[in-house]
């Protein structure tokens, strides 16, 4: 019980992880593969975010009255990560438009079998 | 959409709130949280949500994808020459130092330079994407 | 001036000229720039490799931040040889492009085909020269979203699905790749790789610090196409342009192997790595890879996807001699990540000239019509050759070593599985022979005429350069054993 609480950042981060990527492995929807891997992506961008955390700690701006800070590093990752992630969501999102647009369906198995009968 | 009396007052309204707002984030990241990331996508919603109320088609007039495309390609090259800038003058690449009076000074317009050409990046792009999107259907 | 800044300016030049070329109009003049660009980074990589290889090692600071708290390119031998292999092969790929592209690729999309084109090469080149790890995950991104880019740009509609497969695969591997990386900077708190391995040795009993090693060798696992998670290659080779396919497989997947190595070699100390069982892993999957994907390549159908699954096979060499963790593995696999690149770009780059012509790379389509392009076929046989690792040609040079470093250690499975995997590279090669050659070809194809000087001289000079390297071994074994010297194998 107590590692379970002490520790619940890695485990939130641990269960998005494994719920993202089942979901693209499980699903054969491509908008849902990529639901999935923002999903996977996103409980990195956690993990980074939590370990960067320091416990007491303030925002990382020079303020009077305040001693300690949270770690900036990380935070400063993951908006390049986040940055990243748009990226690549938006042009899984734009193959996909255009995928429908040529085979008519967004189903991997449709686009399977159309590829084979040809 | 000509009907949406409301919809159209309101986000009228809110427009140029939301463009100020991303202006402020722009310049005042500096000095506290914000920066061109945020500040470009901020910016970016003000026009999103012009296209969503008013069409596509007015959105266009306003900004056509075509300056879109130039404005993009110039934040990368206001980033990119802001470090070609301190190599002329003599430091490492994007080291901001030199770019002012006294190196304080300088990181100061490094760093303005640097997030103005990430934000007028971050914001075009976003606004581009949207439009490729929302104009598949139409040709 | 020049001389201090060479390493940075070989990633800004692709970096600062791809906005340029997005926006030019006209095909010829975003062709031009990017001749011009990819001309100059071949230059200066040369230059920087010289430069190392008489004053060792350089290190740039980025914003004048001291490591390890800026970002730091650390060049030694490893990273400038990697270097001129992708800018040579990018400058070699670009006079090739102007009919290539011209016939594949619809007319609008040129200039944004060499904006991506361009920043490819500054992915490329920024993995190969940074010296900070999550600089090399961004740099990983640039290049691998570009490459998905360029890969959908092909004719056939299956470009996208194979873009698609290869985005989800190639960002579930970088993914997996920053999960290291984080856990390797919550234990070590540096991301820098030199700081690192001073600091990893007081951490590197901890499990973090294993399970860090496990995601990243798994991450770059992923996107090197090491057997078997080698499932998006075939198809990306096959429907990409081809030039995107000359490019990207001569340095998209030798990059990675370079990572690999570094990560072995530099990041974790070789002792920690001997105590995990990754060399083992290294062995077991490249013996399997070479046995498995060069019998695959035998039943393929499709020119361009036999050569996809024989670069999945020449992956199983680089990953074997890595394996071996000696100094002779790792010189063949340096040597190998170089001479496959200039092998496999003339193989690529003859077929390409074929599917220029007829517009398909299907062998029931190819028959007969190496008598009627002769010179695309000489330069197809010499990349062939190399390819089987005839003597006299560059791919004889690599398994010369790595069986050297094979029988070095008695690994008599190995050097059965890299001297077998040569004998079923001879049945491929000779199945293409025997389609082009042997075959008649079909009447609607008599008509068929050698390929334009704008494709055959590059063809040419990257074919002529695989003989060149099975003599002069300088420049390859050479640079590569200085490089393992730098990398501080003894």
């Amino acid at each position: 019980m107590e590692l379970i609480l002490s520790h619940y950042n890695y485990w939130i981060v641990i269960f998005l992880m494994m719920a993202g990527f089942y979901t693209v492995i499980s699903r054969g929807n491509l908008v849902k593969k990529i639901v999935g891997l923002n999903i996977f992506q996103v409980s990195v961008f956690l993990l980074y975010i939590s370990i960067g955390n320091v416990e007491g700690g303030t925002a990382p701006i020079v303020i009077e009255g305040a001693e300690k800070y949270s770690n900036p590093l990380p935070h400063v990752l993951i908006l390049t990560a986040i940055v990243v992630g748009i990226a690549t969501t938006a042009l899984a999102l734009a193959l996909v438009v255009r995928i429908r647009e040529a085979y008519g369906t967004i189903e991997e198995e449709e686009i399977h079998e159309q590829d084979q009968s040809l | 959409m000509s009907h949406n009396l409301i919809l159209r007052i309101i986000s009228k309204f809110l427009i140029p709130l939301i463009i100020l707002f991303a202006f402020y984030v722009q310049f005042h990241g500096d000095f506290g949280p914000g920066g061109g990331f945020q500040a470009g996508v901020i910016f970016s919603v003000a026009f999103i949500l012009y296209t969503l109320v008013f069409g596509l088609d007015s959105a266009e007039k306003i900004i056509t994808p075509v300056v879109l495309r130039i404005l993009a390609s110039l934040g990368v090259v206001i980033y990119a020459g802001t470090g070609v800038a301190s190599l002329l003058l003599g430091a490492n690449y994007l080291d901001y130092d030199v770019l002012g009076k006294t190196p304080v000074a300088g990181q100061h317009v490094g760093i303005l330079v640097i997030e103005l050409g990430v934000g007028i990046t971050v914001a075009s792009v976003m606004i581009l994407i949207f439009y490729s999107f929302a104009g598949r259907d139409r040709d | 001036m020049i001389d201090q800044h060479v390493s940075l300016l070989l990633v800004v030049i692709p970096l600062l000229a791809a906005p340029f070329v997005a926006v030019l109009p006209g095909r010829h003049l975003a062709w031009l720039a990017t001749q011009i660009i990819t001309a100059i980074c071949f230059a200066l990589a040369i230059y920087q490799l010289l430069q190392v290889l008489q004053g060792g090692i350089i290190s740039y600071e980025l914003g004048g931040w001291a490591p390890p708290w800026g970002i730091e390119y650390r060049i030694d031998a490893a990273n400038a040889l990697l270097a001129v292999i992708i800018a040579g092969i990018a400058a070699i790929t670009a006079p090739y492009s102007l009919a290539s592209v011209q016939r594949e690729i619809p007319q609008h999309q040129h200039s944004l085909f060499y904006a991506s084109f361009l920043l490819c090469i500054t992915g490329l080149l920024g993995i190969s020269l940074t010296g900070d790890i999550f600089n090399l995950f961004v740099f990983l991104e640039i290049s691998s979203l570009s490459s998905y880019a360029l890969i959908s740009m092909g004719k056939q509609r299956q470009a996208l699905t194979a873009a698609y497969q290869y985005l989800i695969m190639g960002t579930i591997g970088a993914t997996f790749f920053l999960i290291g990386v984080g856990l390797l900077y919550a234990q070590t708190g540096t991301l820098n790789m030199a700081d690192l391995a001073a600091r990893l040795p007081e951490v590197i009993q901890l499990r973090t610090v294993h399970t860090a090693f496990g995601f990243i060798l798994v991450g770059v696992a992923l996107k090197l196409a090491l057997f078997p998670l080698h499932l998006w290659l075939p198809n990306a080779y096959t429907f990409a342009p081809s030039v995107v396919t000359i490019f990207l497989a001569a340095t998209a997947t030798k990059v990675a192997v370079y990572v690999m190595l570094r990560l072995n070699l530099t990041i974790f100390s070789s002792d920690f790595v001997l105590k995990t069982p990754a060399n083992e892993i290294f062995l077991t999957l490249g013996i399997i890879g070479i046995i498995v994907a060069s019998a695959t390549a035998i039943i393929q159908k499709d020119a361009k996807r036999l050569l996809a699954y024989s670069s999945v096979a020449q992956i199983g060499y680089m990953i074997i001699g890595l394996g071996f963790a000696s100094i002779a593995g790792l010189t063949a696999t340096l040597v190998h990540i170089f001479n496959h690149a200039i092998m496999k770009a003339a193989l690529f780059m003859a077929i390409g000239a074929i599917f220029y012509r007829i517009g398909s790379s299907r062998l029931d389509d190819l028959t007969g019509l190496g008598r009627q392009m002769p010179w695309t076929f000489g330069a197809l046989i010499i990349g062939g050759l190399s390819l089987i690792g005839v003597p006299g040609t560059a791919g004889f040079i690599s398994k010369w070593y790595l069986v050297i470093a094979a029988l070095e250690q008695d690994n008599w499975l190995a050097t059965i599985a890299i001297l077998g995997g040569s004998l079923l590279a001879v049945i491929y090669v000779w199945k293409l022979v025997e389609v082009l050659y042997f075959k008649v070809a079909t009447s609607e194809r008599q008509d068929v005429r050698e390929a334009p000087l704008l494709l055959l001289v590059p063809t040419w000079v990257i074919a002529l350069s695989n003989i060149y390297f099975g003599f002069d071994t300088t420049w390859t074994v050479g640079v590569a054993q200085t490089a393992i010297k730098m990398l501080g194998m003894s």
